[in-house]
């Protein structure tokens, strides 16, 4: 398992590596500089300037000096917001992405495979077939048609829930968020748990299982769920990925500050900086959050330690 | 019998493909005649007709927006626009997809190896925020976000067409063509690539809904298409801004950008059915 778990550590670094270089390379090929005013100003100056921001070095020094900075938690000055550092914007909206993901995966996760057990279990009964349109459903419709669908409905005709994050401070403010962001992962969930199930389910040691006198719940429970819940584990990292990029659309449409709306608002505003180091940190947080899947994959199913 | 009317014949017996085929095709057809039929121009600003509810009677159908244009006319453009987008990212990631993908399982060896961990690589990375580092860095034009969109999706396809490509050339008839002779492009045109046609149709039908997802995504934050061109991504967009008081801003597009995207996982789930062999036990 060690090997396994440093081999695997070992294989996230050039990808991480890749994705920095690209993000900066992409970035530097922008037309313009931060010091481009209509009034030239004269070529000491301006030569100045550049010594004192390292614009003058080569490429790849500047490329190290920026790794160096980011590797420290150092991603530079902001270009739109006036006095703040790109980390410090990052900190300041990350943590209500963070809990707005956290939620929406749990409910994915705990509905999803619910539903799949139980069209699984009923497989081509009307239960089956009412859950599988659901999830077809909720695969094919976006987050940012759901999202202002929900608003309509529970906020704007109902009543019900608050339509946007500022118009209340309880927790019925993360209801309507949440729920857009889940559903579409919870169709994706239960459609895999129910096919993975149901080929479980026709496996030879379930039918020894079966003819040794276990009922159902147990099969389910202390046979076939295990086996049955590796590809849905091996989902998750694409589901957070979803999750994540989902949160941009729906942080924008409720208004709430978090990551993906500073990360909008800095596309629209053209803040190189702030733009690059959000890239850098989603591409971060997805490349670590798919290892920690890949490990627990490994520490469930131990065929693919010894690959 | 040719190959695209053995693949006509087996798709006939799915009555999930023909239904959601269908579908689509009279979408398209709709999208394609419905601003030449309609008197109006989907440019036309009218303010005295501001934010009118569906009333066929006045030659509004799908009604007007907050500038007064009619909304039918502008619905179906961007219906034009995600039909175009679904094909050419699609086209773009096939290309890119079935020649890396079949070079890495002919080839195989080191070259598979290196080719293999290329892609693997790439997978871990979030594309998606790439694009839009890419359309903040760039102008925003159609070939870029097409191109970027067709290139996110290339790598399911290289893979799974390495994957059958590796199996298909160990196969019996393969080494029997290579046994009389036949030489290496030969074989790849005759015996291989034929094979393959049916799994590359299933991941394309697999893949379009995906490129039209990222393109209304992207249009909806407003890095995709720009103003007076639109797309449903960009008519759900502004139908948010206005669900208060216009609600079928909202609902018509959205309504239409969810029952095409339905449709083509329809199709692709059951084109998979049909052609994807692993599938079918």
């Amino acid at each position: 398992m060690l090997r396994y778990t440093l081999r695997r550590l070992l294989g996230a670094i050039p990808t991480l590596l890749l994705v920095i270089v690209l993000a900066f390379l992409l970035v530097h090929a922008a037309p313009g500089g931060p010091f481009d005013d209509e009034r030239a100003l004269p070529a000491e100056i301006e030569a100045n300037i550049a010594a004192v921001y390292h614009l003058d070095e080569p490429l790849p020094m500047q490329f190290l000096r920026y790794l160096g900075g980011v590797l420290k938690g150092d991603f530079g000055p902001s270009y739109s917001y006036r006095d703040y550092t790109v980390s410090e914007l990052i900190g300041r909206s990350f943590p209500v992405s963070m809990q707005l993901g956290i939620l929406a995966m749990l409910l994915a996760t705990v509905i999803g495979v619910s539903l799949g057990i139980l069209a699984a279990l009923k497989s081509n009964s009307a239960l089956d077939r009412v859950v599988m349109g659901f999830a077809m459903t909720g695969i094919s419709i976006p987050v940012f048609v759901i999202a202002p669908l929900l608003v309509l409905f529970f906020a704007v005709k109902l009543h019900w829930l608050p339509a946007s994050w500022t118009g209340s401070a309880d927790a019925s403010r993360l209801l309507l968020p949440v729920l857009s962001l889940a559903l579409p992962q919870i169709a994706y969930v239960a459609r895999l748990t129910r096919a993975s199930l149901i080929e479980v389910l026709s496996s030879d040691f379930i039918r020894t299982a079966r003819a040794q006198g276990l009922g159902t719940a147990a099969i389910v429970r202390y046979h076939a769920l295990k086996p049955a819940m590796l590809p849905v584990l091996s989902y998750m990292g694409p589901a957070v990925a979803a999750v994540l990029t989902g949160s941009v659309v729906v942080e924008e449409i409720f208004g709430i500050p978090g990551l993906g709306q500073l990360f909008v608002r800095a596309s629209l505003n053209r803040d190189y900086t702030l733009v690059l180091g959000v890239v850098i940190f989603y591409a971060a947080l997805i490349i670590l959050l798919n290892l920690i899947v890949d490990l627990l994959y490994g520490a469930i199913d131990p065929r693919i330690r010894r690959r | 019998m040719s190959a695209v009317a053995r693949i006509w014949a087996r798709m006939r017996t799915s009555k999930t493909v023909m239904v959601s085929g269908g579908i689509l095709c009279a979408i398209a057809l709709l999208a394609i005649a419905g601003p030449w039929i309609s008197p109006n121009e989907y440019l036309t600003a009218n303010f005295d007709n501001i934010l009118r509810a569906p009333t066929p009677s006045a030659g509004h159908v799908f009604g007007t927006d907050d500038l007064g244009r009619d909304l039918f006319v502008r619905t179906m453009m961007g219906v034009q626009v995600t039909f175009v987008v679904a094909i050419v990212a699609s086209v773009v990631s096939l290309v890119i997809g079935v020649l890396y993908g079949a070079t890495a399982g002919f080839v195989g060896g080191r070259v598979d190896a290196v080719m293999m961990r290329l892609v693997d690589t790439l997978y871990a990375t979030p594309f998606i925020f790439f694009v839009i580092l890419l359309l903040v860095v760039f102008e925003r034009n159609f070939l870029l976000i097409f191109v970027a969109i067709g290139a996110i999706n290339w790598l399911d396809m290289a893979r799974i067409v390495r994957g059958q490509t590796l199996s298909l050339r160990e196969r019996e008839f393969v080494q029997a063509a290579r046994l009389i002779g036949v030489s290496t492009p030969r074989i790849i045109v005759r015996h291989i690539a034929p094979n393959l046609v049916g799994i590359v149709i299933v991941y394309v039908t697999l893949t379009i809904p995906q490129a039209i997802l990222i393109e209304s995504f992207l249009s909806f934050l407003g890095l995709g298409v720009q103003e007076p061109q639109t797309s449903l991504g960009k008519l759900v967009n502004d139908g948010t801004k206005q669900m208060e008081g216009a609600s079928w801003m909202l609902l018509i597009p959205g309504t239409l950008l969810a029952a095409i995207l339905l449709c083509f996982n329809f199709l692709g789930d059951g084109m998979r059915d049909l052609f994807d062999a692993r599938r079918t036990q």
